[in-house]
C-alpha cells in the first residue's frame, strides 16, 4: 500500500519541507531565488509533457506564460481577485489556448509546429501591446494586497497573525505547491496510457495511428495540459514582479530555458526537466549575483553547447548509462 | 532489474543535487561581514541587454562619485563601497538582486538601476524593508505606491509624464500650431511620454490628427513618416527608443516633412554613436535633453569638470561606453551624491530621518539645485529643449563643442531661438 | 497626398523592405530549408557581420557593401567550422533536431557575448553616399520617393537570390545539394560524399551573412542584441516560403515586407507584427508546407 503511493508521499514531504522553509525565516534572497527556480521547474515540466513525451517542440512558451500573466493582471484590474483565482483562471485560459493551438496546428509537425507556436507568441504579444486595459506597452504596476485572505483565513500578516509573515514567503510556498503538482501530473502522464501514446507518436505518428492510437485526441490533451500548466506558472508571475510589461512577460528567455532545461536534464522522464531546471536555474541565479557581467550569457551558451554535445540524453540519461 | 537501476540512479542524482546546492549556497555566506567595514551602497544595473548603453555610463559616473566621496572622508567617516549586479535589462532579475543586496551582502543603502521597468520590481522590496530608495530615470514609479522614502532624479517635475514635455510644448508656441501628429515606440517609457504629450497638446487646444505606436523591430520608418505627412500636421511629436530615433531621423531625411517642429521625446539622439552616425540628418530636430555643452550650463556647478573626467576615464581605461557621457553621467552622479549628502548631514544610518531630511532640503549637486516633492519627484520640471543645427559632417568632436545643440528652453539658460524644421535643413 | 499616392508608396516601400528581409533569410533558407539545421544564430551572425562592416567602414572608410563582399569569405569559413562541429556532434549520430536547436542557442549567446566584449553595447551606424537620400519620381500626378538605402539593399538582395537560385538549379553542386535534401543514399551510390556537399552548402548559406550584415547596418542601427528581434521574422519567411525553396523565400519576404509597410501606413505600425505572423499562421493552417514547399511536413 505504502509502496504504491511512495511518490505521492514524497511530494507531500517536499511540500512540507517547503512550508517549513517559509517558517524558518531564512534570508529573503533564498525565497526570491527559490521562486525563480521553482517557476522553471514548473515551466520545464509543462514543456516536457508535449516536447519530451510527444516530440512536439513548443517554441512559444513565452506566449502561454504571457497569457497567464495577463489573465491575472486583467483579473486584478477588473476586481482584485485573490491570487488563487488568478492562477486558476490563467490555467484555464492558457489551457484553452493550448487546445486551440493543438487543433489549429494538428497538421503541422516538427519545425513547422515550432515556428507556428513562435508566431502565436508574437501575435499575442502584439495584442497585449495594444490593449490598454492591462497597461499595454507601457506596462502596469500592481499593488499586492496587504493582508490577503483565503476562505476566511488570514494568509499573510507581518505581525505574525497569518500563516506567513511575508508575502514573498507565501508566493514561494504557492509556487512550490504548483511545481510539485505539475511534476506529479507529468509523472502520472508518463506512466499512463497518455504517455505511452505520446511516445508512440514521437517515434512514428503514422505507425501509431495505424496501431489504433487516437493520435489527435492525445495531442490535444497534451497541448491543453502543457498550456494550462504554463499559464498557471505565468498567473503567479505578476504578484511576484509587481510590475509587468510585455517584453518581460513574453521574454525570449522563457523559450530558451523551457527547451534547454529538459534537454540538459533528459527529456524521456519526469525527473529530467526537474534536474535540468534545478541545475540550470541555480547556476543562472548564482551567476546573476556573482559573475554579473556579459560572461553570464557566455556561461549559458557554453553550458548549452557542452551539455548537448557531451550528454546527448541529458544528465539522467548519462547516469542511467553509467549504472548499466 | 531496471527498477533497481532506476532507483540507484535516482539516489545518485538526489545526492548530487544536494551536494551541489550546498556547495553553491556556501558561496553566498562568506559575503556576510562585520558592521564596522565600509558603508555599502547596493544596486542593480543594466550592464547587458537593451539598456546597457545607459547602464554602463551610469556605473562609471557612480564610480567617480565613490572615489570623490572617499577622497573627502567617505560617509559617516567610513569609506564607501559600491556593490552592484547586472540585471541584464530583465526586470525578472531585479527582485532577487535587491533581496541579495539587503539580506546577504547587508548593504547599508540601495539605489535603483537605470530605467522605469527596472526600478518598478525593486519598489516593493524597498518598501518592505522601509529603506530610502533613490531612483535613476524612472517615469512615475511611485504613482501607485506613494512611498515616502523614494526619490527620483529625472528632472521632469511633480507630474513626470506631463512635465517631461511641457517645456517642449512651450517652445513650439511661437509657431502658432493647430494640428499635431504623435508617434511612440511600443515600450514603457515612450508610451508614457506620449501620454504626457497628448495632455499637453490638449491643453494647448491642438487637434490630434495622427496618434500611433510602432513596434521595436520596425526596420523601415518611411511608411510611418509618409502616413504622418499625409495628415499635414503642424507639429510632429515623436517618443522613440534609440533604434527608432535613428530610423525616423533617416526616414525624415529621405521623405522630408513640412511639419514646423519635429522631435520631442526621442531617446538615443543624445548618445555619441548615434549622433555621429546621423550627422547632418539631425539638423532641425527639436528634442529633449538633460545636459548639453553650451556655456549657460554653468548653472550646474562642477558638471563640465565631471564630464571631462568621465571622457578622460573612457579614453585612458579604454572603456566601451558612450564617448561623451552627457546623457546620464551628471544624473547618475547626482542621485548617489544626494544620498551621500543626506546621510552625512543626518549623521547616522536612520532611514526615516534621512528620508525626512531629503524631503525638506534643497540640495546643490552637479545638476544644479534639486528639491523633491511629496511623491519623490522633482518639484519643478527642468527638461531642456534643444534644437540640432549647424551639423556639417559625422565627426564626433563637433558635438563636444557648443553650437550644435542650442538650448531653446528653459529661459534662464537659453542660447538660441526655435526655428522651423525645414529652415535648418 | 491622397490615398492612391500613399498606397503606391507603401507598396514600393514594402517591396524594398521585402528585399532586405530576403537578404536576411536567404542563407537560412539553405541552412534550414535544404539542410535541416535549425540555425537560430543566423540573425546574430548577421549582426556580427554588420559590426565587421562597421569596423571596415570606420577605420578604412570602405563602402559598406564593398566591406560586405570582403567579409563574405570569412563567414564562409566560419560556416565550414560550424558545420564540421555540428556534424561531428549531432548529425553523425542522427541526434534529434531538438539538440541542434540548443546547440545553436548556445552559439547565439556566445556570439553575442563576443560582440559585446569587442565592440561594446552602443548603437552603431555607417555612412555612405546613398544613406539619408532618396530618389524622387513622378508617375503622372503621383509623387514617389524611394530611399536609396533601401534600393541598394533591394538590389543586392535580388542579385544574391537570383545568383543562389541559378547556382542551385544549374550547377552540379547545386543539384547535389538538392539531392542531399531528398535522397542521401542515391548520392552516396553515385560516389559523392554527402557530408562534404552539406558542409559547403552550409558554408554558402552562412557566407550570405557577410553581405546581409552589410545591408543590415545600411538599413538600421545595430547593437549586439538586435539579432534576436529578427529570429521570428527570418524563420517565418523561410517557413512561409516553403522549406528548400529559394524563390519561395523571396516571395515570402516580399509578402511580409508589403504587409508591414501597408499596415504601417494605413492601420498603424503597432499592428504590423500581428498581421505578418497572422499570415504565417493562416498559411500554415491551410497549406502546411508553406507557399512553394514540396514534400512532407516533417
Amino acid at each position: 500500500m505504502i509502496g504504491r503511493y511512495k511518490f505521492e508521499i514524497g511530494c507531500i514531504l517536499v511540500l512540507a519541507l517547503a512550508f517549513l522553509a517559509t517558517q524558518a525565516e531564512f534570508n529573503r534572497f533564498y525565497y526570491f531565488a527559490g521562486f525563480a527556480i521553482l517557476q522553471y521547474v514548473m515551466i520545464a515540466t509543462a514543456w516536457n509533457i508535449l516536447g519530451g513525451y510527444g516530440g512536439y517542440i513548443n517554441f512559444g512558451t513565452a506566449g502561454f506564460l504571457g497569457v497567464g500573466s495577463y489573465v491575472a493582471i486583467g483579473l486584478i484590474e477588473w476586481g482584485d481577485a485573490a491570487i488563487v483565482w488568478q492562477v486558476v483562471a490563467a490555467a484555464v485560459v492558457a489551457g484553452l489556448l493550448g487546445l486551440f493551438i493543438g487543433y489549429f496546428t494538428l497538421r503541422l509537425k516538427g519545425v513547422y509546429f515550432a515556428i507556428a507556436t513562435l508566431a502565436l507568441a508574437i501575435v499575442l504579444e502584439t495584442i497585449v501591446n495594444n490593449w490598454d486595459f492591462v497597461g499595454g506597452a507601457a506596462g502596469i504596476s500592481i499593488l499586492p494586497p496587504r493582508k490577503p485572505e483565503l476562505l476566511g483565513i488570514l494568509i499573510v500578516d507581518r505581525k505574525g497573525d497569518g500563516i506567513f509573515s511575508n508575502s514573498k514567503e507565501f508566493l514561494f510556498f504557492l509556487m512550490a505547491a504548483m511545481a510539485i503538482f505539475s511534476v506529479w501530473v507529468a509523472r502520472t502522464v508518463e506512466r499512463g496510457k497518455l504517455g505511452r501514446g505520446l511516445n508512440a507518436i514521437k517515434d512514428n505518428e503514422e505507425a501509431a495511428e495505424c496501431m489504433g492510437v487516437p493520435t489527435l485526441r492525445l495531442k490535444l490533451i497534451a497541448t491543453t495540459l502543457s498550456g494550462a500548466l504554463m499559464g498557471a506558472a505565468g498567473g503567479i508571475f505578476p504578484s511576484y514582479m509587481t510590475f509587468v510589461d510585455p517584453p518581460t512577460a513574453f521574454n525570449l528567455e522563457f523559450a530558451v530555458n523551457s527547451l534547454a532545461m529538459p534537454m540538459i536534464g533528459g527529456t524521456f522522464t519526469w525527473l529530467g526537466p526537474v534536474v535540468g531546471a534545478v541545475l540550470l536555474g541555480t547556476v543562472q541565479q548564482i551567476a546573476i549575483v556573482t559573475i554579473s557581467s556579459e560572461l553570464n550569457l557566455l556561461i549559458l551558451g557554453v553550458l548549452l553547447v557542452i551539455f548537448v554535445t557531451v550528454a546527448p540524453h541529458g544528465i539522467v540519461g548519462w547516469f542511467m548509462k553509467k549504472n548499466k | 532489474m531496471i527498477r533497481i537501476l532506476a532507483n540507484r540512479m535516482r539516489i545518485w542524482l538526489v545526492a548530487g543535487l544536494v551536494v551541489s546546492s550546498v556547495v553553491l549556497s556556501g558561496s553566498f555566506i562568506n559575503a556576510a561581514q562585520a558592521q564596522k567595514g565600509p558603508i555599502k551602497v547596493g544596486f542593480s544595473m543594466a550592464l547587458t541587454g537593451a539598456l546597457a548603453g545607459g547602464g554602463k555610463q551610469a556605473l562609471e559616473a557612480m564610480k567617480i562619485w565613490r572615489d570623490d566621496i572617499n577622497a573627502k572622508g567617505g560617509m559617516l567617516g567610513r569609506q564607501v563601497d559600491l556593490v552592484y549586479y547586472d540585471d541584464q535589462t530583465n526586470p525578472k532579475n531585479v527582485p532577487g538582486i535587491y533581496a541579495k543586496l539587503l539580506d546577504v551582502d547587508k548593504v547599508d543603502f540601495i539605489v535603483s538601476g537605470y530605467g522605469t521597468n527596472l526600478i518598478a520590481p525593486a519598489m516593493p522590496v524597498a518598501i518592505d524593508r522601509e529603506v530610502v530608495f533613490m531612483g535613476l530615470f524612472g517615469m512615475n514609479n511611485n504613482k501607485k505606491w506613494k512611498y515616502e522614502k523614494y526619490f527620483q532624479i529625472l528632472p521632469a517635475g511633480p507630474d513626470p509624464a506631463v512635465g517631461f514635455s511641457s517645456n517642449w510644448f512651450e517652445a513650439i508656441k511661437s509657431f502658432k500650431p493647430k494640428t499635431i501628429a504623435l508617434v511612440a515606440a511600443d515600450a514603457e517609457f515612450a508610451r508614457n511620454l506620449k501620454e504626457g504629450a497628448v495632455t499637453n497638446a490638449k491643453r494647448m487646444g491642438l487637434e490630434i490628427v495622427y496618434n500611433k505606436n510602432y513596434p521595436p523591430k520596425t526596420a523601415d520608418f518611411t511608411p510611418i513618416v509618409r502616413a504622418v505627412n499625409a495628415k499635414k500636421p503642424d507639429i510632429f511629436y515623436i517618443a522613440s527608443y534609440p533604434n527608432g530615433s535613428a530610423g525616423i531621423v533617416r526616414a525624415l531625411a529621405e521623405v522630408g516633412s513640412d511639419a514646423k517642429a519635429i522631435g520631442g521625446g526621442m531617446v538615443g539622439l543624445q548618445f555619441a554613436g548615434i549622433m555621429a552616425g546621423l550627422g547632418p540628418n539631425l539638423n532641425g530636430i527639436l528634442n529633449y535633453d538633460f545636459y548639453v555643452p553650451e556655456p549657460t550650463m554653468a548653472i550646474y556647478p562642477g558638471s563640465s569638470e565631471l564630464i571631462k573626467r568621465y571622457q578622460e576615464k573612457v579614453k585612458t581605461e579604454g572603456l566601451k561606453t558612450d564617448a561623451l557621457g552627457y546623457y546620464l553621467v551628471p544624473w547618475a552622479y547626482a542621485y548617489v551624491d544626494i544620498l551621500g549628502q543626506a546621510v552625512n548631514a543626518v549623521g547616522k544610518i536612520d532611514h526615516d530621518a534621512i528620508a525626512e531630511y531629503i524631503h525638506k532640503t534643497k540640495f546643490t549637486t552637479v545638476v544644479g539645485d534639486v528639491e523633491f516633492g511629496d511623491n519623490g519627484e522633482w518639484t519643478e520640471s527642468r527638461t531642456i529643449v534643444v534644437q540640432y543645427q549647424g551639423i556639417k559632417n559625422n565627426d564626433l568632436g563637433q558635438f563636444a563643442k557648443p553650437g550644435t545643440r542650442k538650448i531653446m528652453l528653459p529661459e534662464d539658460i537659453k542660447t538660441g531661438d526655435v526655428q522651423p524644421f525645414n529652415a535648418l535643413r | 497626398m491622397d490615398f492612391l499616392e500613399l498606397l503606391i508608396n507603401a507598396l514600393i516601400a514594402g517591396v524594398l523592405l521585402g528585399g532586405f528581409f530576403a537578404a536576411l533569410s536567404i542563407g537560412l533558407s539553405i541552412c534550414f530549408g535544404l539542410l535541416d539545421t535549425v540555425n537560430l544564430a543566423h540573425p546574430t551572425l548577421i549582426v556580427a557581420a554588420a559590426f565587421c562592416t562597421f569596423l571596415l567602414n570606420d577605420v578604412f572608410g570602405l563602402d559598406p557593401i564593398l566591406a560586405g563582399v570582403l567579409i563574405t569569405p570569412v563567414f564562409f569559413v566560419i560556416g565550414l567550422v560550424i558545420y564540421t562541429a555540428y556534424y561531428q556532434f549531432f548529425e553523425k549520430n542522427s541526434a534529434e533536431a531538438l539538440r541542434g536547436l540548443a546547440f545553436f542557442f548556445g552559439l547565439l549567446f556566445i556570439t553575442e557575448v563576443i560582440l559585446i566584449m569587442v565592440f561594446g553595447v552602443d548603437h552603431r551606424l555607417v555612412n555612405a553616399a546613398y544613406i539619408g537620400k532618396s530618389m524622387g519620381m513622378s508617375l503622372g500626378t503621383i509623387d514617389v520617393s524611394i530611399p536609396y538605402r533601401l534600393l541598394v539593399a533591394f538590389a543586392v538582395a535580388a542579385i544574391m537570390t537570383l545568383g543562389l537560385q541559378m547556382f542551385l538549379d544549374r550547377s552540379f553542386f547545386g543539384r547535389a545539394t538538392r539531392a542531399v535534401h531528398q535522397d542521401m543514399m542515391a548520392l552516396s551510390l553515385m560516389g559523392v560524399d554527402p557530408v562534404a556537399i552539406k558542409r559547403i552548402a552550409f558554408a554558402i548559406g552562412l557566407g550570405t551573412c557577410g553581405l546581409a550584415g552589410a545591408l543590415m547596418i545600411v538599413v538600421i542601427p545595430i547593437e549586439p542584441a538586435v539579432g534576436r528581434l529578427f529570429i521570428g521574422n527570418v524563420f517565418a519567411i523561410v517557413v512561409l516560403g516553403g522549406l528548400g525553396s529559394i524563390s519561395g523565400t523571396l516571395i515570402a519576404a516580399m509578402i511580409l515586407g508589403i504587409a508591414e509597410s501597408v499596415v504601417s501606413t494605413f492601420f498603424g505600425p503597432s499592428w504590423a507584427p500581428a498581421v505578418s505572423f497572422g499570415i504565417l499562421l493562416g498559411v500554415l493552417a491551410f497549406r502546411p508546407t508553406g507557399l512553394l514547399g514540396v514534400g512532407d511536413t516533417r
